[in-house]
């Protein structure tokens, strides 16, 4: 069979037995990804030569029967905003079109001392920017399940290369939603961390009170065993608490008999596409059969979440992408006059309309006169939609609600109207405000595209979201669909 | 709320952006229209709430101040783009007066 298309607990399961070797399993990625990434462009770089290599080294200390990590051999796509040393990390932009690490992300290198096989770097809108990826500085990423449609964004590339099983499983970003809407627009599982579970050192930073690392995988299962490895403190990253990385895999395996499942009446709303609503209401009824116990709740400042968002992003990005001013690295266009030319000529050239868009907001809501009524104000109503969860985590184990309004628009479809684009993170957002977890598995298909349903749980409950995944995917087959 | 031309010029020059004058235009509408939706935090009675700048509640993380070897000091000077003896190359700051 082709072995590209198993999940990882397969993978390990059959290189252990020697059934295959990593270089066979690494090979069949590469021929999924030749055979189909023309059409689908879910990369922007590949690595063939350090995979093989690193896959041949795996399969040199199975046979020496050395102990190996469950991950170790296995094929992983990394989104292009990681840092991997040695490889061209870009971030989807321009201004960083050439740049060459010479260091590893945390994430990555914890990748790495788990003999991971890295196959290559995965498209993203440009900076994590976008839910589209079509903001990418080079070229979008188009959906598997339907190629004039868009795989979601911003971390699209990953998502459509899990899809495709192009790879088993990839990393991602998610700020506002970048890996929840691509999950659900690809019909693959994605986990949004709580901020801090898993560091940002080495990943190209958006909105520094924000960005989160997670990965996607063919099921909750697989996400339950890379989050392990992914997971804890770093002294390199001092917004990641010192608390203990749970045995995710064995928390999965409990049932939900008296588990409480808050479904909030804010997210069930006039804009919700009836294919995603029957959807998402089909799966409640699903749980509800599997022992959880669905209560009604209420997030009142639900509606707020998205303007307190386009204030806070854009005003941390207005300082995060100051950086890149050609004089340290990246593009720099040194044929003006003088050392403001450097700034105005490489930013220009370098970063594309939306990253403009939401560096110039922030440089007028931080400004002298408006950081009271804007970025103070957002951080305090930030506050009211981060209480509404803490109530009703006080009532409910989880929340659940569908991850975006609709399946995958087209292509182009919203490229035009930045704040109808901004408008589509509504059901993901505020729990990026509030700090929590997600986790976006398959819940159905609406008119043949693939819609999620987004499992919320409190900061570090990973696990009580991952649970109600796992046991709702060995009820059900959504999850196991694959685009044609 | 409408941003002017003027204003767009302004925050393009805080923000070290040149626009050309089709993306002034441009901008002034996207931005305009973007400022008016967040505009509607201003209804929100916030006065007795504490602002929220980061969910982790961590403060003053410290390591001690030991020297650590750096292994890729040679890798970013590479990544320069003007360098010369392991400096990093710019033009003047300040204009001789």
């Amino acid at each position: 069979m082709a072995l590209n298309k198993l999940t990882l607990s397969e993978a390990f399961a059959g290189l252990r037995e020697k059934k295959f070797s990593s270089e066979e399993l690494t090979k069949d990625c590469f021929k999924q990804i030749k055979k189909l990434d023309k059409k689908i462009q879910a990369f922007i770089t590949l690595d063939e030569v350090g995979a093989l290599a690193s896959a041949k080294a795996v399969d040199q200390k199975n046979q020496k029967k050395e102990k190996l990590s469950p991950l170790a051999g296995l094929p992983v796509a990394v989104k292009d905003i990681f840092c991997v040393q040695g490889l061209k990390s870009t971030a989807g932009s321009k201004v960083l079109e050439n740049y060459i690490p010479p260091f590893d992300a945390t994430a990555v290198a914890k990748l790495k001392e788990n003999d991971a096989v890295i196959l290559g770097k995965t498209n993203l809108d440009e900076f994590a920017m976008g839910g589209s990826t079509e903001n990418s500085g080079f070229f979008p990423t188009h959906n598997p399940w339907d190629l004039t449609r868009v795989p979601g964004g911003s971390s699209g590339g990953s998502a459509a290369a899990v899809a495709a099983d192009m790879c088993l499983y990839a990393l991602g970003t998610d700020t506002g939603g970048s890996i929840r809407q691509p999950a659900s627009f690809c019909g693959v599982s994605g986990l949004k961390v709580s901020y801090g579970r898993v560091s940002r050192f080495g990943v190209m930073a958006m909105a520094s009170s924000l960005d989160t690392i997670g990965p996607f995988a063919k099921d909750a299962a697989d996400l339950a065993l890379i989050l392990k490895y992914l997971a804890g403190a770093d002294p390199k990253d001092s917004t990641t608490p010192p608390l203990a990385v749970p045995d995710y895999s064995q928390e999965i395996t409990k049932d939900l008999s008296g588990l409480k499942i808050g479904l909030p009446k804010e997210y069930f709303i006039e804009g919700l596409d009836d294919g995603v609503r029957q959807v998402i209401l089909a799966a409640v009824k699903k749980l509800e059969k599997l022992g959880a116990e669905v209560i009604d709740i209420s997030l009142p400042h639900t509606d707020l979440a998205v303007a307190v968002y386009y204030i806070i992003v854009p005003s941390e990005v207005s300082s995060n992408l100051a950086r890149y001013d050609g004089i340290k690295y990246g593009l720099s266009l040194r044929d003006g006059k003088n050392l403001l030319d450097i700034y105005l000529r490489s930013r220009a050239e370098g970063l594309g309309k939306e990253v403009k868009r939401r560096v110039m907001i922030g440089a007028y809501t931080l400004s002298a006169g408006y950081y009271d009524a804007y970025y103070k104000k957002a951080m305090q109503v930030r506050t009211l939609v981060r209480n509404d969860f803490n109530q009703a985590f006080k009532k409910v184990d989880a929340i659940l609600t569908p991850v975006a309004p609709t399946p995958a628009f087209k292509l182009g479809e919203n490229i035009n109207d930045p704040l109808k684009m901004y408008l589509a993170d509504v059901f993901t957002i505020p729990a990026s405000l509030a700090g929590i977890c997600g986790l976006s598995a398959p819940a159905g298909l609406s008119a043949g595209l693939p819609v999620g349903m987004q499992i919320l749980a409190d900061r570090f409950k990973e696990e009580t979201a991952l649970r109600i995944g796992h046991q709702f995917q060995l009820a059900t087959e959504w999850h196991k669909q694959r685009p044609k | 709320m409408k941003l002017s031309i003027k204003e767009v010029e302004h925050i393009a020059a805080l923000a070290r952006l040149k626009l050309s004058e089709e993306e002034k235009e441009k901008y002034s509408q996207q931005l305009s229209e973007i400022l008016n939706y967040v505009e509607k935090l201003q209804a929100v009675d916030t006065s007795a709430i504490e602002p929220t700048s980061q969910v982790t509640g961590l403060e003053n993380v410290m390591r001690q101040d030991e020297v650590i070897d750096f292994a890729a000091a040679k890798g970013l000077i590479g990544q320069m783009p003007e360098s010369q003896d392991d400096f990093l190359k710019i033009p003047k700051v300040f204009s001789n007066k």
